[in-house]
């Protein structure tokens, strides 16, 4: 079969991301890497825990004096808002209308954007008031748990971006479709894992 | 071949009746996008308003569980027809991550 057979509203099949062999795979080995990196994600989470305002002797930062909640609370808001971006993105991609597929897609990746700004803006702040990455055992442990957070949302900005351009003249088709699915459900973790980071790391670590 | 698949021919209900039922959905997806900015403010309020740390924290660690639950079983959709063995994977992974957690955090001190 023609990968880049021409389909029409009426004949997009109800399940696109999972009608061919390929997307059937793609789906299926794609969850099984969400489920590992929840526990990637859980070793960083552990360790963070267990060190939290934990450094040398006479160490003057801790969670409740360095963390402010009103950039974390936009980063939340802006990161939430960007999931359901990508949510119509993906309403449209069921629909086969590929031209708000990409308008939604779009959004996502300015609100990414946003939201990596404000996140590089925190991380120059904390190091110039000397919370470095070898200050302490915290601050390696938070700077390697949120930093791992946002090297994920730089590859989940690049992948967007890549399907974005690559495919842009083809439409949607067969090939792609479990593709921009999946680059969507990878945006989601992205958020869950935020999640726990805004609540684990900034509100537990506001109130001490 | 790996990317073949049946050719779909609907008829005009049919096609409005699919177009209706996705467009119902998505509102559905806007109330569970409603409910998880409203668990994030009620997150960052009660931290806000200073109450005892004990009562917060459960609170808070609850508020992030729902909203999880919500982004897994709506946005990504955990909740449609053939989702068992992903469903399997994700709560494998949560019981190890959760494993890992108590682990780090009762037996590792400075």
């Amino acid at each position: 079969m023609d990968l880049n057979k021409r389909y029409t509203p009426q004949t997009w099949p109800d399940h696109p991301e999972t009608a061919t062999l390929e997307g059937k795979n793609k789906f299926v080995g794609f969850w099984l890497l969400l489920a590992a990196e929840t526990v990637t994600f859980a070793s960083l989470f552990a360790t963070y825990l267990a060190l939290k305002d934990k450094g040398p002797s006479g160490m003057e930062f801790s969670a409740a004096g360095l963390f402010e909640l009103p950039l974390v609370f936009a980063m939340t808001m802006i990161l939430l808002t960007s999931s359901l971006t990508s949510v119509y993105a993906i309403y449209h991609m069921k629909n086969h209308n590929f031209k708000a597929m990409q308008a939604w897609l779009g959004i996502t990746v300015l609100l990414g954007l946003a939201f990596l700004g404000l996140e590089i803006y925190e991380f120059n702040h904390y190091v110039h008031l000397g919370f470095g990455y070898t200050n302490s055992a915290f601050s390696s442990a938070f700077y390697t748990l949120v930093g791992t957070h946002g090297a994920h949302v730089v590859f989940g900005l690049s992948w967007f971006i890549a399907l974005m351009i690559r495919n842009a003249k083809r439409g949607l088709n067969m090939y792609n479709a479990p593709k921009f699915y999946l680059a969507a459900l990878y945006w989601h973790f992205i958020d869950v894992v935020w999640v726990f980071i805004f609540t684990v790391v900034y509100l537990m670590g506001v109130i001490g | 071949m790996a990317h073949d698949t049946h050719d779909i021919h609907r008829s005009r209900a049919e096609f409005e009746f699919i177009k209706k039922k996705r467009a119902a959905e998505m509102r559905g997806q806007l109330t569970s996008f409603a409910m998880m900015i409203f668990l994030t403010l009620i997150a960052f309020t009660l931290v806000a308003a200073d109450f005892s740390t004990y009562l917060i924290v459960p609170i808070i660690l609850l508020l992030a569980a729902i909203q999880v639950v919500l982004q897994l079983y709506h946005f990504m959709h955990m909740s449609n027809k053939g989702h068992g063995m992903m469903a399997f994977f994700m709560f494998s992974g949560m019981f190890v991550a959760f494993m890992t957690i108590i682990a780090m955090v009762t037996i590792v001190w400075w």
